[in-house]
């Protein structure tokens, strides 16, 4: 059972003051995310990643579509005793510290009063804020509260996390400690639904990703299938400084660094190229595909899909 | 259900508690009560009449000034900041959000009505030394005065459901001064012909009837406050509570939270 079924959701918008005209946030989306997996949800600033997590979580509510959460229907309210959710960019009531902000969290996801006081002291200490704790949140830096919006996220032990944008505001050590979590949370069973632009987070962490751009979704599966589908090309590593002329003649780009030379060839050079150096008696050292990196992805799926919208205008 | 509606209503009474302003506006409200003594002290024979009239109204119109001062925000403030998003995807339904936060407010407004009531009885102390049976009426005014913050608090807290806090405190003030004359209004009504007769009879009985609430001249001048009033005043503002509350919560069971 997939841990997230989100069948046709769509978000329409009324803009405008006087003269209301609609604007489109989400197409139609349909994507399902499976149990026990990190899953990305990639794309630009505006491109609906933030309208998707806020129609899940009840804060808007659809023009059309539905979605099922664990196995439920997502309006209903006990699901969301389940899941967990960090805004982007959170602000939390300022006047409350950091303890009792958890605590009346906690109260609300009717987390038993016996273990809570247990749980937010085991929660301060895993987000890095127990000696802060008796501190009001309006002392505390950006990078803090998004701690402490991590910590509200997981305090009454959810099925499923949504984090949208969870490494916003911290620095390279807490943004570490962000990715063990999520992995940590993975380890415990717990589906992770995140958010990001930052992709490289996305690739460290994803078992599979949706890009979305303009409202629309452009591409999900996993980082592998997605980035080595796109280019098809082979990195060759050969001993020597030589680069034999048939090779050249291929036109591969080739370094040579040190006593190794790199060359860049499409994958139906491959076996040419090996055939080559076998002739030249170069000592072959490694034959990889090569896997565009999730940025290059990325960037060429966003300027596809550019170009294909200034086509249709 | 009862227990997250009594969580929410208990961090909303912290917050007004930790909310400096708040602090001000009771200090201010002392602070006249406290002057009361000194005018009282130049109205030779009707000290005490003067502390009554002026201790309540000051009580009565701080209160009406912090209960339209933080209803205002109740709602809005927790959407511009939003603060709402990580309350609204736990277990807690809209309507209970709403109702939590009213019973948030109006615990605080009995709270600072209770300390502010003090203020007035020490006054009174003050200036006659005594307190006689007919003082106790000053509880009735009281009573009286929290049943008209209840309105105030739900009337804010329908506006804040759907409006920026400035609209929202325009609105709830004006209809706070329209209603502290709903008596005259009604009576103009009854005067009135045509269309202008239905236009302001709809207003009069739409209006809430602060009139009927304000009994602190007549405590002032140790008149009794008959049962049938009290009856009468306690179910209207309940109606009229629950009525403006069951409209915010049906504007804000709707409304998407951008």
């Amino acid at each position: 059972m997939p841990a997230i079924e989100i069948l046709g959701l769509e978000k329409t918008y009324s803009v405008g003051f006087w003269r209301k005209r609609p604007k489109r946030a989400l197409h139609p989306l349909t994507l399902n995310v499976e149990d026990g997996e990190i899953f990305g949800f990639l794309g630009p600033n505006g491109a609906g990643k933030t309208t998707t997590l806020k129609l899940l979580m009840g804060l808007v509510f659809p023009t059309a579509g539905s979605a099922r959460i664990l196995g439920r229907d997502w309006t209903d309210p006990s699901v969301k005793a389940q899941i967990g959710f960090l805004p982007e960019q959170p602000y939390f009531y300022d006047y409350l510290t950091a303890h009792e902000l958890l605590e009346y969290y906690g109260q609300l996801s009717g987390v038993p009063a016996k273990h809570r006081k247990q749980r937010v002291e085991q929660v301060l200490h895993q987000v890095g804020l127990r000696d802060v704790q008796g501190l009001q949140l309006r002392k505390f830096s950006k990078g803090m509260l998004q701690r402490v919006g991590i910590g509200q996220a997981i305090l009454h032990d959810p099925k499923l996390v949504f984090f949208d944008e969870p490494m916003s505001g911290l620095d390279p050590m807490g943004r570490r400690e962000v990715r063990d979590l999520m992995e940590q949370l993975k380890h415990d069973g717990k589906t992770v639904f995140f958010s990001t632009h930052i992709l490289s987070d996305a690739e460290a962490l994803c078992d599979r990703v949706a890009v979305i751009h303009k409202g629309e979704l452009r591409d999900v599966g996993a980082i592998e299938d997605l980035t080595s589908s796109v280019q098809g090309k082979v990195e060759v590593i050969w001993q020597g400084t030589q680069i034999p002329a048939s090779i050249k003649a291929m036109g591969a780009e080739c370094h040579v660094s040190g006593d190794r030379v790199r060359a860049i060839i499409t994958e139906n050079q491959q076996d040419a190229v090996i055939d080559s150096l076998r002739r030249d008696r170069c000592r072959l050292i490694a034959v990889t595909p090569v896997r565009t990196s999730l940025e290059a992805y990325f960037v060429e799926k966003l300027r596809r899909a550019e170009t294909v919208a200034g086509r249709a205008v | 259900m009862k227990a997250r509606i009594a969580h929410i209503a208990s961090n909303t009474f912290r917050e007004a508690v930790r909310d400096r302003v708040l602090y001000n506006l009771i200090a201010f409200a002392l602070l006249l009560s406290g002057a009361a003594v000194l005018v009282g002290q130049i109205s030779i024979e009707i000290e005490k009449l003067v502390v009554i009239n002026l201790g309540l109204t000051a009580v009565s119109l701080f209160g009406v000034v912090i209960a339209i001062f933080i209803g205002i925000g109740l709602v809005s403030k927790e959407i511009e900041k939003r603060t709402l998003y990580t309350v609204l995807s736990r277990p807690v339904r809209r309507w209970e959000f709403i109702v939590g936060k009213f019973f948030g407010l109006a615990g605080t407004l009995v709270v600072n009505t209770f300390f502010m009531a003090i203020g007035v009885f020490a006054a009174l102390f003050y200036v006659s030394r005594t307190f006689v049976r007919a003082d106790a009426m000053i509880f009735v005014a009281l009573y009286f005065i929290v049943l008209e913050f209840l309105i105030i608090c739900s009337l804010s807290l329908l506006f804040s459901s759907f409006s920026s806090p400035l609209l929202s405190a325009v609105f709830a003030f004006s209809l706070f001064v329209i209603g502290s004359f709903a008596e005259d209004l009604r009576n103009f009504a009854g005067m009135a012909h045509g269309v202008s007769r239905w236009f302001a009879t709809g207003a009069a009985y739409l209006v809430p009837n602060f009139s009927a609430f304000n009994v602190i001249t007549s405590i002032a001048h140790e008149q009794p406050v008959a049962g049938q009033l009290i009856l009468q005043n306690t179910l209207y503002a309940l109606f009229y509570a629950i009525m403006a509350l069951s409209g915010a919560v049906l504007i804000f069971e709707h409304r998407d939270l951008k």
